[in-house]
């Protein structure tokens, strides 16, 4: 707020300087100058820290992506733990893996060329609320040798305020899930924001995704399941309670992701693949 | 140091305790106070966002017209608080996801405005930072006792140290869970809140009614 002191200032600051205190002049120019300076300040310093937060969103979801994985737990460098997994990245279009495109073309700063590609969400299937979605998204494969042991696939959808972005790891087969994080939301802390508690995301692992006729059936209930011991127990995670929109959000995220306009057909692929191999 | 300076510093810390004596703040400190870590982070922020508003807001005092003097303030202490969010983000980045919403929120924070408006919009740079600056101090002072109760009976650990081994990982502990809830601070809040009153009586309230004991043949009457 450097203003200049002195009452012989110049210029149109030093006659607004000497305005009196509640003239109309100062009312209505004295709040525009200080959100001006302050839009300075304020877009200064977001540009200034940008590439140190860019590095921590990174090195968060990188972690994420391992902990979806229960890879975290054995501890270790994060970076180092994840560079034993490959990133590949996926053509939703043609369900298949695209080859000719590198991971990081499509994860950069909003993809570039062919790789941004984006696809417009039919609004009938559009329960995510995303609108749009990448034509061309990144996986992590885990292999073991070259037997595919886990993927790790990127999902996001809204919730109650926020999209919440996160990844579901799952088994070979593409149906059972080995865990799943979410490391970016704007949930409310203590309510829908529990969905990074770990004894929620605990229920996860064993969950199936597919039910037997292939269709996405996995599902956060309404509180406790109503049947705890019933038939779809395996597709189903008891609520929080207190959070009811956020767990529809992610029950119909991860039904958006895995149904036909996402990664159904791509998974689909993978299985029959899996059987010409068996 | 003159000794007007002293009591600006002072004064905040005990007798005019934002949190338990001006009963101000009491949401964020219901809701950070778990644990230690993101208690003094947010202790900073807000002493931070106190100090240097009070004293930008002060300096330009003679200049904000009536009418529009709460729009100008909280353009100030708004941007402060997205500074200051910012720098979280880029250099405590875990504890920022663990603060969340309530950095931002430091804006709504009672404590602010209300040394803004009382003080600063009347005071001199100096006293008005240095006001701001007590205040913020008498607020980590609470808030950071707050965060000892909760997170040495609640997790078992100080700053993330173990204090009391849990039965969990072969302890002893049985961490209260209370303590991990927000009513819990409502109940520390309350002892502390006690327990200075009964050190520093003048801090006691009259009451504001008497509780007339009625006898049974005279209700209704």
């Amino acid at each position: 707020m450097s203003e200049p002191q002195r009452e012989s200032a110049g210029g149109w600051v030093g006659w607004l300087w000497r305005q009196p205190r509640n003239s109309l002049a100062k009312t209505l120019l004295v709040p525009a100058l200080v959100s001006l300076v302050c839009a300075v300040l304020v877009a200064g310093s977001a540009m200034m820290l940008r590439p140190q937060q860019r590095a921590n969103e990174e090195r968060n979801r990188q972690e994420n992506i391992l902990a979806a994985a229960g890879l975290l737990e054995s501890g270790g460098d994060v970076a180092r733990r994840f560079a034993d997994i490959e990133a590949r990245v996926i053509d939703l279009a043609a369900g298949d893996f695209a080859p000719d495109l590198d991971a990081a073309a499509v994860l950069g700063e909003g993809g570039t060329g062919v790789a941004a590609t984006r696809v417009a969400v039919p609004p009938a299937l559009d329960i995510a609320v995303i609108k749009s979605r990448p034509r061309y998204v990144v996986g992590y494969f885990l292999y073991d040798d070259s037997a595919l042991e886990m993927m790790i696939l990127p999902v996001y959808g809204y919730g109650l305020w926020s999209t919440l972005y996160g990844y579901i790891a799952l088994e070979p087969d593409a149906s059972t899930v080995v865990g799943l994080r979410f490391y970016r939301h704007g949930e409310t802390p203590g309510l829908g924001g529990e969905i990074d508690n770990p004894r929620w995301l605990a229920q996860w692992p064993g969950k199936r995704v597919y039910d037997e006729r292939g269709e996405p059936a996995i599902e956060v209930t309404k509180g406790r399941s109503a049947e705890p011991d019933g038939a779809r127990r395996r597709y189903q995670v008891d609520g929080i309670s207190g959070a009811t929109m956020t767990g529809r959000g992610v029950t119909n995220l991860l039904r958006y992701w895995f149904g036909d306009h996402g990664f159904g057909p791509f998974l689909q692929r993978l299985r029959e693949r899996a059987e010409e191999k068996a | 140091m003159t000794s007007d300076a002293k009591t600006l510093i002072s004064e905040p810390l005990i007798d005019d305790n934002p949190i338990t004596y001006q009963i101000l703040a009491l949401c964020s400190a219901l809701a950070v106070t778990t644990a230690m870590w993101p208690s003094l982070l947010m202790s900073l922020a807000v002493t931070g966002v106190l100090a240097f508003g009070g004293a930008v807001i002060s300096a330009i005092r003679q200049q904000i017209p009536d009418n529009v003097r709460i729009v100008v303030q909280m353009t100030i202490v708004a941007s402060l608080v997205i500074v200051v969010d910012q720098i979280l983000k880029a250099y405590a980045y875990d504890t920022s996801r663990v603060l969340s919403v309530f950095v931002s929120l430091i804006v709504t924070n009672c404590i602010v405005l209300g040394r803004i408006e009382a003080f600063a919009m009347k005071n001199g740079v100096t006293a008005s930072f240095l006001d701001g600056l007590g205040n913020g101090l008498g607020y980590s002072l609470a808030l950071l006792s707050i965060a000892a109760i909760r997170e040495v009976l609640g997790s078992g650990t100080f700053f993330g140290l173990t204090v009391l081994p849990l039965v969990r990982d072969g302890g002893w502990y049985y961490p209260n869970g209370l303590m991990i809830l927000p009513p819990g601070v409502f109940l520390i809040v309350g002892l502390m809140i006690w327990a200075i009153r009964t050190w520093r009586v003048e801090q006691v309230e009259a009451p504001e009614f008497r509780i007339r004991h009625v006898h049974r043949s005279e209700a209704g009457a």
